[in-house]
């Protein structure tokens, strides 16, 4: 191995071949680079889509689905979600005389036994105006007990809704029990008279959804009973996400009731955060005694009992039936919510106005307002946007949870709170009336709170230096 | 030690003073009174009625009243429960509020900690993901909705089982309070996990986690003895004023599940303009929430040396 002989054709300096100091990336200020920052996190985005999209369901949404949001329908009251459904005409209900044994007699002797029902089945389409049931006599039977079921029963005790009993010689039954269009199990005890034969038979039928055409004039689907003939299938009005316990269709009401809890919601906040920023950027600029006593005055506001206030502001505006209650409540909020933007925008103006570039200003001879509009503002501008949206989804749950314990808006307004509050009394048998407000209220505070991680994350300058 | 013990005291009474003033000089700017129902009544029963309850006395009067007897610990007679006392009101009902926001607090408390160190143990990993996505969850919905859920699942259990294991509401034992105080602590814990987990990985870069790492501690002695009750002082911090959230979503709560706790009073009362239960309870509720605050600040100072000597 050689040694390394350096030749004088080493020594000759190098040419430079690049610029030492280049600008590589475009100067972009502030909130440009906040912009370029907020782009990358998919979640903020997706969810500023989400409020986008909500701001349209709350702003367009009335104009194409034109269904009036306090039309109540008793005849379809707490109707699960459907799409577009048919119906078919039928004639008026007319009565039914059913089968009648002639010259029946009861048995001289209760049998100890009998066999399950043989023939039970439908006499004619069942419809949602009736269901008719006919069977063959069971010998040794002197009466038979109808029901109903939703499900498969599991067994002879878990036949359903007993829907009536008839004598020996009645072999068949008409329900009219509020019919559905969907699959029934029916079930046919044989009795002694009075009591059960462990035995049934079971018939599985689905009633086809049918209206008379009187009822297609009252509900505005025809003006005249002539237009529609016997059999012909007429398309109903339907509900994508079904009707609240007055028949008013959900659609339209949760359009509604987000115009009340957006307007809370973002009006609310902007109003209090606006008045935060004057109070605080006033007490944190002049400091000094008047801080301290414009900031124990911010903490006893802090400490007043909310609820309290805002049934006071509710009665003081003297809010009678068929009145919102929107502004006193936006009033409340604005009241008593303002101390924690104060401290805030406070403690960011004490901070600001000891930085270097404020001194700087003030030596070129800048006055008090021009420091304040051109330099502390917008260096308080991040920290007031975070605020603000994490300031919204809070307004939103207090306006759902005022309207649930029905302190919020008064009925017939509706808001998502108060769709809530109707919505838990029948959550059992119609789950949908609560989870429709429960889910819009859920994803916009999920909306806001994702897109106030990503502004943080996107306008805090100790995350941008590191990258 | 003694002397900030003291000033926060001062300053806690005269918070509860300014809410009292508050609450007096509110519940008289409101058109209406209790004495004014479906019944009418003739001028005389309403003079002798007001002045049974002292309301044909000038309002000044009516305050200085008011501020003697609170001091005396007498917040007076309910307009609207006959012959019932306030303090009665309060002593009845304010620990049922109470064992249940203590159970919440706890059950937010445990539950924030111990998920908030396991995602910060296992972060950006699967653990993580899920326990972050549940906690989001957990701030974005209202805790009625928790509420009316919690009490379909403990139908659904108790139809399952074909008995009451869980009861679905109402107040009484143990399994009465699981569902209720884990529902109200659902939000508080979601928060807590949160702050947990941000003040955990801001610790692990610290300089006395790398100094106990190079000496050769172990994993779960750095974990335990050093991250962990480090990391813990930040929650403990925002208890007090959790405490406040938790009784506020306490109402909610009792509502849905039948409690009879103070906070149903509360509402009732309002809607019923009971002036004297407002007022006895709102000064009681504010006096605790101070005297919470207070606590939790001093309690703070046991456990974190450096706010001692600050």
């Amino acid at each position: 191995m050689s040694l390394f002989e350096p030749t004088s054709a080493d020594f000759e300096p190098l040419p430079r071949q690049e610029k030492t100091e280049q600008i590589t990336r475009p100067s972009l200020s502030y909130w440009q680079d906040a912009w370029v920052r907020l782009k990358k996190n998919t979640r903020a985005i997706i969810s500023l889509g989400i409020i986008i999209l909500l701001a349209l369901f709350t702003l367009i949404g009335p104009l194409l689905w034109s269904v009036n949001p306090a039309l109540q329908n008793l005849n379809q009251v707490s109707q699960a979600p459907s799409w577009a459904k048919s119906a078919v005409i039928i004639a008026p209900y007319q009565d039914w005389d059913g089968i009648r044994l002639e010259g029946y007699t009861s048995p001289n002797q209760i049998a100890s036994a009998v066999p399950a029902p043989t023939g039970f089945a439908m006499a004619d389409t069942p419809t949602t105006q009736r269901v008719r049931l006919i069977w063959d006599q069971t010998p040794g039977a002197d009466g038979y007990n109808v029901y109903r079921n939703n499900r498969a029963p599991r067994d002879f005790n878990d036949l359903g809704l007993p829907l009536g009993s008839t004598y020996g010689n009645e072999l068949s039954y008409e329900d009219r029990l509020s019919l559905e269009p969907r699959a029934y199990y029916y079930s046919l005890v044989p009795t002694d008279g009075y009591d059960e034969y462990e035995v049934y038979s079971q018939l599985i039928l689905t009633p086809v959804l049918a209206i008379t055409p009187d009822e297609a004039v009252e509900r505005g689907l025809v003006t005249d009973p002539s237009e529609v003939n016997i059999g012909d299938d007429i398309t109903i009005e339907f509900h994508p996400f079904g009707t609240d316990y007055l028949g008013r269709d959900m659609l339209a009401r949760l359009m509604e009731g987000a115009r009340v809890s957006l307007f809370i919601g973002i009006v609310a906040p902007f109003l209090f955060v606006l008045v935060g920023i004057i109070y605080g950027g006033f007490a944190g600029y002049f400091g000094g005694q008047l801080d301290g006593l414009l900031m124990r005055f911010a903490e006893f506001v802090v400490a007043l009992p909310f609820l309290l206030f805002m049934i006071l502001f509710k009665i003081a505006f003297g809010i009678g039936p068929g009145e919102s209650g929107i502004m006193p409540m936006l009033l409340a909020l604005i009241l008593l919510s303002w101390p924690s933007t104060a401290r805030l925008v406070r403690g960011q103006v004490l901070q600001i106005r000891e930085e270097g570039y404020i001194e700087a200003a003030r030596l070129l001879g800048a006055k008090d307002h021009y420091l304040i509009l051109r330099h502390i503002i917008p260096n308080t501008m991040g920290v007031i946007l975070v605020t603000l949206t994490f300031a919204v989804p809070s307004a939103i749950f207090t306006e759902a949870f005022l309207s649930f314990i029905g302190m919020g808006v008064a009925p017939p307004t509706p808001s998502w709170g108060s769709m809530c509050n109707e919505g838990v009394k029948t959550m059992l048998s119609h789950p949908h009336e609560l989870i429709f407000p429960a889910v819009f209220i859920s994803i916009t505070v999920l909306a806001f709170n994702l897109l106030g991680d990503g502004l943080t994350e996107a306008l805090d300058s100790k995350m941008r230096s590191r990258d | 030690m003694l002397a900030y013990t003291l000033k926060r005291l001062i300053a806690g009474v005269i918070t509860v003073w300014f809410i009292a003033t508050a609450t007096f000089i509110a519940m008289h700017q409101v058109p209406g009174d209790p004495l004014m129902n479906d019944k009418a009544v003739s001028a005389e029963i309403r003079a002798n009625l007001e002045a049974k309850y002292g309301l044909d006395k000038p309002v000044t009067e009516q305050y200085f009243i008011f501020l003697g007897n609170m001091l005396t610990g007498d917040f007076g007679i309910s307009f609207t429960q006959q012959n019932r006392k306030v303090n009665d009101i309060i002593r009845d009902h304010f620990p049922v509020s109470a064992t249940l926001g203590l159970l919440a607090i706890f059950f937010a408390a445990t539950g924030g900690v111990l998920w908030g160190a396991l995602t910060a143990v296992y972060r950006n990993r699967l653990p993580d993901i899920i326990i972050m996505f549940l906690v989001i969850l957990g701030i974005s919905v209202p805790s009625f909705v928790f509420a009316a859920l919690g009490q379909l699942f403990l139908v659904n259990l108790n139809s399952l089982a074909g008995q009451s294991i869980i009861p679905v509401a109402g107040w009484g034992t143990f399994s009465h309070m699981l569902m209720p105080s884990m529902v109200l602590g659902l939000g508080t814990m979601a928060l807590l996990t949160r702050l947990m987990r941000s003040s955990m990985l801001e610790i692990v870069n610290e300089d006395y986690i790398k100094t106990a790492r190079a000496k050769g501690l172990s994993p779960t002695r750095i974990f335990f003895r050093h991250q962990l009750r480090n990391a813990i002082l930040p929650v403990i911090t925002v208890l007090g004023p959790q405490i406040a959230a938790i009784t506020t979503g306490g109402f909610v709560v009792e509502l849905v599940f039948a409690i009879p706790g103070l906070g149903r009073y509360f509402v009732q009362a309002v809607q019923q303009l009971d002036y004297t239960v407002i007022m006895g309870t709102t000064v009681f509720y504010g006096a605790f929430l101070v005297l919470m605050v207070i606590i939790v600040d001093i309690l703070y100072g046991f456990i974190d040396p450096r706010v001692r000597l600050s």
